[in-house]
């Protein structure tokens, strides 16, 4: 390696480099870290739920406010750290700019605040569990007046304002970040880069970055009018004649009459952009993974992109979906269930196209189904599994009754938690090659898919029956209550099995990463025979002449023209 | 082989679904039968749609053979064509279906929603006000003048035996029944009156298919009909603090008789030497 | 290198803002650098200091985008809360609404708002002139940062006198015995106010880098671009507060 190459890989490594393609490793390390303890979060919670009186090493048995702890941390981090970090600034950071054939991003200084502000926010949150009282217990929605008024509860004093602090910032961070992407997006495609040849991956980030501008900023607006109830005795969201712990609240003054159903409306307008935040660049991921795998072109670029915008408009429309029996009209739930109906439509059509891809059938001259493309199945396996039980919660009458049980927590976690993850580890051992120039390991890549499908189905499937018994969420134990409840327990002991088997098999991808990085098969320049841009080296100038997915041409050499080559061999 | 066969009627059921207590609301049949068809529709599609993913997957295409001649390129190109274009026919029909589908869905949900939710209860309905507190469910019965009594924020006082607040010097609330279980007559409806002193909680009673957030500020009603008597639990469904789990009573339905006994038996006696 | 690798100075070839590359006067973005940019006749070329100053406007509009959405959510908070009364023990409705009679300074200061948006327009339009920027373009001194540099002070002196004006307003409230806890209709009154306030700070701030700026930076693009964008956040924060004036003012 030259000594220029040396130094300015150097460079590159600065702490507060504005290097794109560092600050996006860097980005997807801080969402392994979240990852990671939102995990064990979540499999202390399982472990307390059918065992209560266990003592755990090190903590000691579990209170019921520590349980509730445990789960509104879990949420938060997940939510926040793990599936609007990687996907949207990790993968965009790193891949966004290569794939338009950009140098770098619109503006990088502001990638590396965004990063930097991104780590403080994490910092913050987890120093929540180490102040007096204990993290927050009101559920990573945090619900008023019980996120408003300290005495309500364990872990709602400095516990309480170090979450909204934290997410205060992240919000900051984020829409940063959404600025950095579109201008990027907008303004800096290289030369024949229409809109119409963007790889679907960007349009997903062009109409998540829209969302979060959106979104982001509601819910910066919503933590500030929360931190001022609570500090400086304002009545957003608490009502008169509160009584807390037998002490009469005024809020210093009879007039601050504040309503909670403010806060569900302004989080949730939030909170439903949100998850298609989380899920839009899976899904531009799985349609740009499906034509390089099957070797055959997106079916319908423009019906997906169709889709893509619906779904990002649409998702912005729908949030009282999760507010159906929480005391809003009930004119405004048909208004909302109707919207809700309405986005499943977009949604369908895109399972339809890609099953449609599936159907082309493959050419098994390539590799026939590396670990990137199983992982992209199982997104596709998972997604229709928890999209299936999105229209009977969008039923309000449904709703009434499944609510904040455990088939909407089965909902979200097939949809999210595992369609979500399956889609980052199909992006990190698909796009491994350009981190660290090597392959992935294929046998441990299988064992990990195979392990984690069969780990999360049994996690996550039998909730629904959990949820039909009616067990509602955020139950530190099941013993000693009605015995609807406490006939449950086998089932939720054979989760919690379940959900240890799927935190190990996890291991298997650790240590996949760790002994790839620097024992792992060097990979080409092109290993998945890709089409985009991001797989073209050392670009001297880039001018795209074609759409991404050119798969199926054959030439002398090879079975599709990348974006950018002049002309195909043939003809 | 006879177990089988018996219990072919019970999956084949669309009034039970699995898993789900037993209903004992009047409005709850209704309910059960759209979960059940939901439920199987949508698993039918589940496994069609995974059958499919699966089915792909054996399919495999011959490798594309570079033609000699243009006349069997372009055959070939027609025919990739054809397939292609049958692909987006079935897909979109397979859409419009699915759309067709989800109409159905949320109108026949809605309809029910609306005879449920849309009006209050008639006015003859039983009045209850159920109150939630951290982390107990209260319930209060007007008792024989039919009205409920004053209640102030500042005379809640659980441990003095006043959890709702009850302004003793209002006559009305002399006769009103505080209790800590819900006891209802079958057959009558019953319109809740659901309010809450501090936090947010959920009110749920799944053997009548009912949940309501109770929101402090804002009162409000539901109303339903249970027609099987029974002891139905009644959970807590919005967390509401450290004590959420165990925030759990219970529905009696009883006949209309025991019913009455009860009330009777519960009324308060009147102090000695209050005025009126 | 994959291309995922920012390729550093060394690697490409970067031109010279001098003769030769594009002075920044042309209005209107054609191709930069080269005459066969210009694919699909998209008016935008590439990397020309026109399309600089796009992508900076670019990323100040969708900052204010989403800052509009932060003010929409206070906004919606507004009416929400002005329509939300309670019920009281009789369970009859009760609004609890208090509208407050906005102090008649409210307008002097809207007036001074709108008077520095004009200023700042006056300075912008001095950094475009294109017979200066030629000048300063090829090094000949800096006519259009002494045209506009009094321009820029003018305004932020006008900001300030807008911030004072609002700090007197408050005092007027205060002084009527209506604080920021009195009651809900005075909370988002103080809040509506001084988050804008807030905002029209950082403006100010911001006017006294670009002046700084317009000293210290060597390029005449990236001077019009920071007095670019100063003066597009400076009038989409005198439109906020026109739309939030006149909230206040008749919508109580």
């Amino acid at each position: 390696m030259s000594l220029q190459l040396q130094q300015t890989m150097q460079r590159r490594r600065g702490l507060f480099t504005t290097d794109h393609r560092t600050i996006g490793i860097r980005y997807l390390l801080l969402s392994l870290l979240a990852v990671a303890i939102g995990t064990v979060l979540s499999l202390f919670m399982r472990i307390h739920i059918v065992s209560p009186d266990l003592k755990l090493p090190l903590f000691g048995q579990i209170p019921p406010e520590g349980y509730l702890a445990l789960v509104t941390m879990h949420g938060t981090l997940m939510v926040f750290f793990v599936l609007t970090t990687a996907p949207v600034n990790g993968f965009a950071s790193l891949i966004l700019p290569a794939q338009i054939g950009a140098q770098r991003m619109a503006f990088p200084l502001l990638n590396a605040i965004a990063f930097w502000l991104t780590t403080l926010s994490l910092a913050v949150l987890l120093g929540a569990f180490f102040v007096p009282g204990g993290a927050p217990i009101s559920g990573w929605t945090n619900y008023p007046p019980l996120s408003a008024i300290a005495a309500a509860g364990p872990g709602q004093a400095t516990g309480m304002d170090l979450w909204l602090v934290s997410i205060g910032i992240f919000c900051f961070a984020s829409i940063l970040s959404a600025i950095n992407m579109l201008t990027t997006i907008v303004s800096k495609r290289c030369q024949g880069m229409t809109l119409l040849r963007m790889p679907l991956t960007v349009w997903s980030w062009l109409v998540t970055a829209v969302l979060i501008l959106f979104a982001f900023s509601i819910l910066f607006a919503a933590v500030v009018l929360l931190l001022s109830d609570r500090h400086l005795a304002t009545g957003f969201f608490v009502p008169t004649g509160e009584v807390i712990n037998g002490l009469l609240l005024d809020n210093a003054n009879p007039h601050a009459n504040g309503s909670p159903m403010l806060w569900l409306h302004l989080f949730w307008f939030f909170g439903h952009p949100e998850v298609y935040i989380a899920v839009l660049p899976a899904m531009g991921l799985t349609s740009s993974l499906l034509a390089n795998f099957t070797r055959r072109p997106v079916f319908g670029y423009r019906f997906m992109v169709t889709t893509t915008l619906l779904i990002g408009v649409f998702g912005l429309l729908v949030w009282g979906h999760h507010m159906f029996v929480s005391g809003m009209n009930p004119y405004a739930g048909t208004a909302f269930a109707l919207m809700t109906m309405a986005i499943a439509i977009p949604s369908s059509g895109k399972v339809l196209g890609w099953l449609a891809m599936l159907l082309r059938g493959r050419d098994s001259r390539v590799h026939p189904l590396p670990t990137p493309m199983l992982f992209t199945l199982g997104f596709l396996s998972f997604f229709i599994a928890g999209g299936l039980t999105g229209p009977i919660l969008a039923q309000p009458i449904l709703d009434a009754y499944l609510h904040n049980t455990y088939f909407v927590v089965a909902h979200f976690h097939l949809i999210m938690a595992m369609a979500g993850a399956f889609s980052l580890f199909a992006a990190v051992y698909y796009w491994f090659p350009l981190m660290t120039g090597r392959l992935m390991n294929e046998t441990l890549g299988k064992w990990h898919f195979w392990l984690s499908l069969i780990g999360a189905y049994g996690t996550f499937f039998p909730m629904h029956f959990a949820g039909l018994a009616g067990q509602p969420r955020h139950y530190a134990q099941l013993a000693g209550s009605t015995s609807t409840l406490s006939s449950l327990i086998p089932l939720q002991t054979g989760i919690t099995h379940s959900a240890l088997f799927l935190a190990g098999a996890q291991l298997l991808f650790l240590i996949n990463l760790a002994w790839s990085a620097r024992r792992g098969q060097p990979a080409g320049e092109n290993p998945w025979q890709a089409t985009t841009l991001e797989w073209a080296s050392d670009l001297a100038e880039c001018k795209v002449v074609r759409g991404p997915y050119e798969y199926g041409f054959h030439t002398n050499t090879q079975d599709f023209v990348m974006q950018y080559a002049v002309e195909p061999e043939e003809e | 082989m006879s177990a089988i066969v018996g219990l072919i009627p019970l999956a084949l059921s669309t009034d039970r679904v699995w898993w789900m207590p037993s209903n004992g609301a009047l409005h709850g049949l209704a309910i059960d039968r759209l979960m059940w068809w939901n439920l199987a529709v949508l698993s039918a599609l589940f496994l069609l749609a995974h059958i499919l993913l699966i089915a792909a997957l054996f399919r495999s295409r011959p490798l594309k053979q570079r033609h000699s001649d243009d006349q069997r390129e372009e055959e070939s190109r027609d025919r990739r064509r054809k397939v292609s274009d049958k692909l987006w026919k079935s897909e979109l029909i397979l859409l419009f279906a699915l759309t067709l589908l989800y109409t159905w869905m949320a109108i026949s949900a809605q309809r029910l929603w609306a005879t449920i939710r849309y009006q209050g209860a008639a006015p003859q309905a039983l009045q209850v006000e159920v109150t939630g507190e951290q982390f107990q469910w209260y319930f209060r019965y007007p008792g024989a003048d039919a009205a409920f009594g004053l209640t102030r924020p500042e005379l809640i006082n659980a441990p003095a035996g006043n959890p709702l607040g009850l302004d003793r010097t209002d006559p009305h609330s002399t006769d009103d029944i505080v209790s800590s279980t819900l006891v209802l007559p079958a057959g009558r409806e019953v319109d809740l009156d659901l309010r809450s002193i501090d936090v947010i909680h959920g009110f749920f009673i799944p053997g009548m298919r009912l949940k309501q957030n109770a929101v402090p500020g804002m009162p409000m009603h539901v109303h339903f009909t249970p027609s099987t008597p029974g002891d139905y639990s009644i959970l807590c469904s919005q967390v509401c603090g450290l004590g959420h789990a165990r925030m759990q009573t219970h529905l009696r339905v009883v006949s209309n008789e025991e019913y009455l006994t009860w009330l009777a038996s519960h009324a308060p006696k009147p102090v000695e030497g209050a005025t009126r | 290198m994959p291309a995922t690798f920012t390729r550093t100075p060394t690697d490409i070839e970067r031109k010279d803002p001098g003769i030769g590359g594009k002075p920044p006067v042309d209005r209107r973005p054609t191709g930069g650098g080269g005459g066969d940019d210009n694919w699909d006749n998209h008016p935008q070329g590439r990397r020309g200091p026109r399309e600089l100053l796009t992508r900076y406007r670019l990323g100040l509009f969708f900052a204010l985008a989403g800052d509009l959405m932060f003010f929409i959510a206070l906004v919606g908070a507004f009416f929400v809360r002005q329509n939300a009364g309670h019920f009281d023990p009789r369970d009859n409705y009760v609004s609890d609404w208090h509208p407050l009679a906005v102090p008649p300074i409210l307008w002097i200061n809207t007036a001074v708002l709108l008077l520095s948006s004009g200023t700042i327009e006056i300075a912008r339009r001095h950094l475009f002139h294109e017979v200066d920027v030629m000048e300063e373009w090829l090094g000949l001194g800096r006519p259009a940062v002494r045209r506009a540099s009094p321009w820029l002070i003018a305004t932020a002196l006008l900001g300030a006198l807008f911030i004072d004006g609002q700090w007197i307003a408050w005092q007027q409230l205060e002084s009527q015995g209506l604080f920021f806890a009195s009651n809900q209709n005075s909370h988002f009154f103080y809040l509506i106010t001084a988050t804008h306030g807030i905002h029209l700070v950082l403006g100010i701030i911001a006017l006294a880098v670009a002046l700084c700026a317009l000293f210290l930076l060597r390029r005449v693009e990236m001077r019009q671009v920071v007095v670019d964008c100063t003066a597009w956040y400076w009038h989409t924060m005198g439109i906020f507060w026109v739309f939030l004036f006149f909230l206040l003012t008749c919508f109580q």
